[in-house]
């Protein structure tokens, strides 16, 4: 029994952290249908832009949730301008000038801090299921992927700027004729995604190694979370994220880490394959 | 452009190649064609990428994944094997068999190209976690360890074939390594020519048109896979001979953008580019090497979002419009809206 809660904990605690590290990258391949392959550096900056704040004094918290965002938000917005919006529409050339990008960034922080791994010391304390002792951080995660979940639902759903969003996702011609200017929606939309991967960053700080080449293990996850979901930004992240988080936790736990996430790769190739759409291209299609 | 100047720079092209196998171990002592060799097995693979992204219109981001399967089955077959030929048929085959089964599951769903990217990806990012876990005696082939993240080292040097006491000097490498370049690109060049060529470059144009002709444009994008998977895994074999050592970092994120770069920077839809690219960056990344003030990856990263964003078709075809523009026009050039060439401009190119 403890041992279910244990592990129910860890899948739960998976899910978060996929759905997390996603829903930069979905909001940006969902809105602009732009591959954002430096996503995984974006997520790097903001591990970094929170480590570097800790070691500096500032609240680890406020580092985490408002300095990491904002920082890779204020990154978003430089690399839209300069480098994404000259290749809308042409979906494999915005992949390769963002690999380029995350090549890039790479070296740079190499460059800046070393190729060293870094770290936070997590900031939450353990608790125990039956026998088992667990971190409490997890929970935090857990709540906090649930809430920027709402959030972001909410904001769409219901904020005038949602609205205007998802009305230029469907068509910016008419948008742009109603007196919307779509390449400034694209630019708060490219960073908006950009502050989520910070945040998602910042998060991980505590919990993994800070590196410039951290990215590397987030992204194969995160874009197949996000193709694997669909259209439907936050349901298919948040259902994809479901399946994947609990086959590789449960994977894991059967065998090794490694071949956890083995196990979800190949899942994932595999939904690809079944549901080219994604779970809602065909299932609850009218979702956000 | 009629058939036979295209012959005419076929055979100009395989006349440079030729000489510079014969003349490449008079100019440069040991040093240098060691590491001349090393560009060679990377422009075997750029090939590779050159032919099923540029002529397939397939946007492979795994190549890697051929090159290092490529690599590994050498490792293991000649360790265990003794004798190098067997090794180097499999280190051929294996990744074109694994490439046809990738390719049946992505070409068969019909996928659209950005998700062959990520699925190439994806696998090539699994075999760099499933190579970097096999560290320990679990995880043995015969009397071969894999090693894990320390890779497999002291990997047996091509033989003659039949005497596994006679290995390859540098030297000999060379000839066998700039033979394999000459090889591939007159087979590449042979298949260009021929209607499964011609076929393959109308599917590039537009797919559909190709299926309502009639043709079965799945099975030509499997075959193009395969075969490219192929060319890759001899290059991977090529490499592993060279430094007698191969480790997971084959598949790693770098090398598959270092391939793509390799092309862009060269040239799509041509052969002679991606080779010259090859050259040109391998070139630059051990001068970058030799020095701690730049970072290799800024460097590559900056100019693969440079060629993306101003010169998105590449070096070659860059220089060889400017060289047509010299003469006077016959008829006025189309502009490629894809950024590949005009179909008609394809098959008579280097």
């Amino acid at each position: 029994m403890a041992l279910t809660g244990l592990l129910t904990f860890n899948i739960l605690n998976s899910i978060a952290l996929l759905v997390l590290l996603s829903l930069g990258l979905g909001v940006i391949y969902g809105m602009m249908k732009v591959i954002n392959l430096a996503h995984g550096e974006f997520v790097m900056l903001g591990a970094y832009a929170t480590v570097l704040c800790a070691d500096a004094g500032v609240n680890l918290w406020l580092a985490m949730l408002v300095v990491a965002p904002l920082f890779c938000g204020l990154v978003g917005l430089v690399v839209e301008r300069g480098l994404i919006r000259f290749l809308y529409g042409r979906m494999i050339d915005t992949m390769l000038a963002s690999w380029g990008l995350s090549l890039g960034l790479i070296g740079l922080v190499t460059t800046l801090f070393g190729n060293t791994v870094r770290g936070v010391s997590n900031p939450l304390g353990g608790f125990t299921i039956g026998p088992y002792q667990t971190s409490l951080y997890g929970v935090f995660v857990i709540l906090l992927a649930m809430a920027v979940c709402g959030l972001l639902w909410a904001g769409l759903r219901y904020l005038r700027f949602g609205l205007i969003l998802r009305a230029t996702m469907q068509n910016p011609d008419m948008a742009a004729a109603l007196g919307v200017a779509p390449p400034r929606i694209y630019m708060a939309t490219f960073a908006l995604g950009a502050a989520l991967a910070g945040l998602a960053g910042g998060v991980l700080a505590p919990v993994s190694g800070v590196s410039p080449g951290m990215g590397a293990a987030f992204i194969a996850k995160a874009f197949i979370t996000v193709l694997g979901g669909g259209p439907a930004i936050i349901t298919g992240t948040g259902l994809a994220s479901g399946l994947f988080g609990t086959i590789s936790e449960l994977a894991s736990f059967q065998t090794t880490p490694v071949f956890g996430q083995v196990a979800l790769l190949l899942a994932a190739i595999i939904m690809i394959r079944l549901l080219p759409q994604g779970i809602t291209g065909r299932f609850l299609r009218r979702s956000v | 452009m009629s058939l036979s100047s295209g012959t005419a720079s076929f055979l100009a092209m395989l006349a440079i190649g030729l000489a510079l196998l014969v003349g490449a171990p008079m100019v440069f002592d040991l040093f240098a064609l060691l590491q001349v060799t090393v560009f060679v097995a990377m422009a075997v693979l750029a090939l590779s990428q050159g032919f099923i992204w540029g002529y397939g219109g397939i946007m492979s981001f795994g190549q890697s994944a051929f090159f290092g399967l490529g690599g590994y089955t050498y490792a293991v077959v000649a360790m265990n094997a003794g004798d190098s030929t067997g090794a180097v048929l499999l280190a051929i085959l294996l990744p074109t068999l694994f490439a046809a089964l990738l390719g049946y599951f992505m070409f068969y769903g019909r996928i659209s190209d950005a998700y062959v990217g990520v699925i190439t990806l994806t696998v090539t990012i699994i075999l760099f976690s499933v190579f970097n876990s096999t560290a320990g005696d679990a995880y043995t082939i015969g009397n071969a360890p894999l090693g894990g993240f320390n890779g497999m080292p002291a990997v047996p040097p091509l033989n003659i074939p039949g005497r596994p006491d006679l290995p390859l000097e540098p030297e000999q490498l060379w000839y066998a390594s700039m033979g394999c370049l000459v090889l591939v690109y007159g087979l590449l060049r042979g298949i260009l020519a021929s209607r499964f060529g011609r076929v393959v470059v109308a599917i590039r144009e537009n797919e559909t048109r190709a299926q309502l002709l009639g043709y079965d444009t799945r099975l030509y994008k499997l075959l193009v896979f395969a075969i490219g998977g192929g060319i890759a895994g001899a290059a991977g074999c090529l490499f592993t001979n060279w430094g007698g050592f191969i480790s997971p970092t084959v598949f790693s994120l770098a090398t598959s953008a270092q391939v793509l770069i390799y092309v862009l920077v060269g040239g799509l839809g041509t052969l002679l580019g991606p080779i010259l690219g090859a050259i040109a960056i391998q070139y630059l990344i051990s001068l970058l090497g030799a020095q701690q003030v730049i970072n290799a990856n800024l460097v590559l990263g900056v100019i693969l979002a440079a060629f993306v964003l101003l010169v998105p078709q590449g070096v070659v075809p860059v220089l060889r419009d400017a060289l047509a523009r010299l003469r006077p026009p016959s008829h006025p050039r189309a502009k490629p809206g894809n950024g590949l060439p005009d179909a008609a401009g394809v098959e008579a190119k280097p």
